[in-house]
């Protein structure tokens, strides 16, 4: 047995407080089988997940630093590790950053009257937002624009907003060397073109690669089940589905509106082991939504291809794009998507 | 088009057969389900005569417009035996039309849609259990398109290594592998009826058997 089966026992048998396992049926045989299949050889092909449910995870992330993080719409891109990212150069980054960003818009552009490139990108770490101590530090970069003339002591508007996070990280930590920092998840909300230059200077800088993550119809059903399984006290929002229907000229969208409490009150009846989320119990769960819409409508939902999800605690869309509403599961958001991230990387 | 059911009420029983036993061996889902009371609607492999220099291959999948051109694609195949494709959406298949034996039978799952998979999984239930001795083949389309997947591919690969059948991987829609594809099929198809002198089913698919790690042999 290679030396990296063998330190991959300790950390999956110590990591107890996560309850994370790998199996793909329900069985218990299966769920044994596969893993010792996991131990014994290298999997190549990603095996199904079991995920904690959220509310074991940690909620010590202050509301009023996280506030400006909801309610956005970010889009989503996977980040290979950093090389040679230190945290005490934020300055000297923001510096070499704007000038870059000035530089750009600059580049093959008439000079224009008026026009105002006055801006300022600030780097800040964001505390809090990591799953457990190895996770590197999050961090935010801001382009913020300067406000004319110098004389007020506004900030200015914020153009572009992205960060950096890495939440339970640890299938990439393992294996990457001391030079690198990982944050595998980058949101980013703004106008395109800026996220592009954004983009070039962090991969010509840290000879990183960023790709989009888009979000399968698989992992979005898993997505909904676990934040349908999330516990609220108040409901801001009515569970959505939208689903895209592959037909000719045009492709049909179907929405599927329920109200929460009944969407919860369905997950109850399923879910059967506390403290995790199993594969059957997604299925199941998507099958009686699936039943329901046939038994009214006629229509196979599960031969359609889920593209949207809608709940009180976050809504996803199968471009990668995400918007979290609830900061109580922030953490629990992230840490799933964290996981799509890494598992696009590797 | 937006349709809104306000409210949905919990189902009483989960959907029958959908969740519960899903992959369990062949045996134990066939005492789940009722079986048909007619023989002719469970396939067996070996209750007709063969006919001179005739192939006969099921093609069984909801996608209707794959199965087409993977037919077609079949059929304009070099082929010494003379071959007939059948297309099903699902089994039992229709008692009333007279058909030659069945040499191979193909199960296409489109990795889009979880609707083929679990018509896949029902109709397994009407073949009888001496077909899976390697007159059996699943297919996986679209696994290209990751981010169009609604099934997770080990999901098959897990009903495949529980019915001991090979599973092949295809695009259906490029067409240089749809032809490909076409020409293993045709292949498998002659050494499952028996025209090729020295190769079996049975010894074909114990040739394609993935390697499996001991503890799985248990199962």
């Amino acid at each position: 047995m290679d030396p990296y089966d063998a330190s991959d026992l300790t950390p999956r048998q110590s990591a107890s407080s996560r309850l994370k396992d790998y199996f793909i049926g329900a069985t218990p045989l299966q769920k044994r089988l596969e893993s010792v299949r996991k131990q014994a050889t290298f999997v190549s092909t990603p095996p199904r997940k079991k995920i904690p449910q959220c509310s074991q995870l940690q909620e010590d992330v202050d509301p009023q630093k996280v506030a400006f993080l909801l309610h956005k719409q970010w889009t989503l891109y996977s980040l290979t590790p950093l090389y040679k990212f230190s945290y005490t150069n934020l300055k000297e980054y923001s510096r070499l950053l704007s000038a870059f960003i000035t530089a750009e818009k600059q580049k093959g552009l008439a000079v224009e009257v008026g026009e105002d490139f006055n801006i300022k990108v600030i780097f800040s770490t964001l505390l809090g937002m990591k799953g457990t101590q190895k996770d590197s530090e999050a961090f935010l970069v801001q382009i913020l624009s300067k406000s004319q003339p110098p004389s007020e002591n506004t900030e200015g508007k914020v153009l572009w907003t992205g960060w950096f996070c890495c939440i339970f990280g640890d299938s990439l930590l393992e294996t990457v060397s001391e030079d690198f920092t990982c944050l595998p998840l980058f949101l980013a909300n703004g106008a395109e073109s800026n996220t592009a230059i954004i983009g070039t200077w962090f991969q010509r800088t840290f000879d990183c690669y960023f790709s989009p993550l888009s979000i399968n119809a698989f992992n979005l059903s898993w997505m909904a089940a676990m934040w349908t399984a999330c516990k609220m006290d108040h409901y801001m929002a009515t569970t959505e589905f939208l689903w895209s229907v592959p037909c000719s000229p045009q492709s049909l969208d179907i929405s599927y509106a329920i109200h929460p409490e009944d969407a919860k009150a369905l997950w109850d009846s399923v879910h059967k082991t506390p403290g995790e989320v199993t594969q059957e119990e997604v299925d199941l769960f998507m099958d009686c939504l699936y039943s329901h819409f046939h038994r009214h409508f006629k229509i196979h939902l599960s031969a359609t291809r889920l593209v949207r999800v809608s709940t009180s605690v976050a809504s996803a869309h199968t471009d990668g794009k995400i918007k979290i509403l609830c900061h109580k599961y922030l953490i629990g958001v992230l840490a799933y998507l964290t996981e799509l991230a890494i598992f696009q990387i590797e | 088009m937006k349709l809104r059911p306000e409210r949905v009420t919990c189902p009483s029983a989960p959907p029958k057969g959908k969740a519960s036993g899903r992959f369990e061996n062949p045996a134990r889902s066939a005492r789940v389900t009722v079986r048909p009371a007619a023989r002719m609607s469970v396939l067996r492999p070996l209750d007709k005569l063969p006919e001179l220099n005739t192939a006969t291959i099921l093609l069984v999948s909801t996608e209707d417009a794959l199965l087409q051109q993977l037919a077609d694609s079949m059929l304009r195949e070099d082929c010494a035996s003379q071959l007939n494709v059948h297309l099903a959406r699902s089994l039992p298949l229709p008692s009333s039309v007279t058909r030659p034996r069945i040499d191979l039978i193909v199960f296409v799952v489109n990795l889009h849609s979880k609707y083929s998979l679990q018509n896949v999984e029902e109709s397994l239930c009407h073949v009888d259990a001496s077909f899976f001795l390697g007159k059996v083949c699943f297919l996986a389309t679209g696994a290209g398109q990751e981010s169009h997947c609604s099934i997770h591919h080990n999901t098959v690969v897990t009903l495949a290594r529980t019915y001991r059948s090979p599973l092949l991987f295809c695009d259906l829609k490029v067409e240089n592998f749809r032809v490909t594809m076409a020409q293993r099929l045709v292949r498998m198809l002659q050494v499952c009826a028996g025209h090729t002198p020295g190769v079996s089913a049975l010894s074909l698919v114990s040739l394609l058997q993935s390697p499996e790690s001991p503890s799985l042999e248990d199962l």
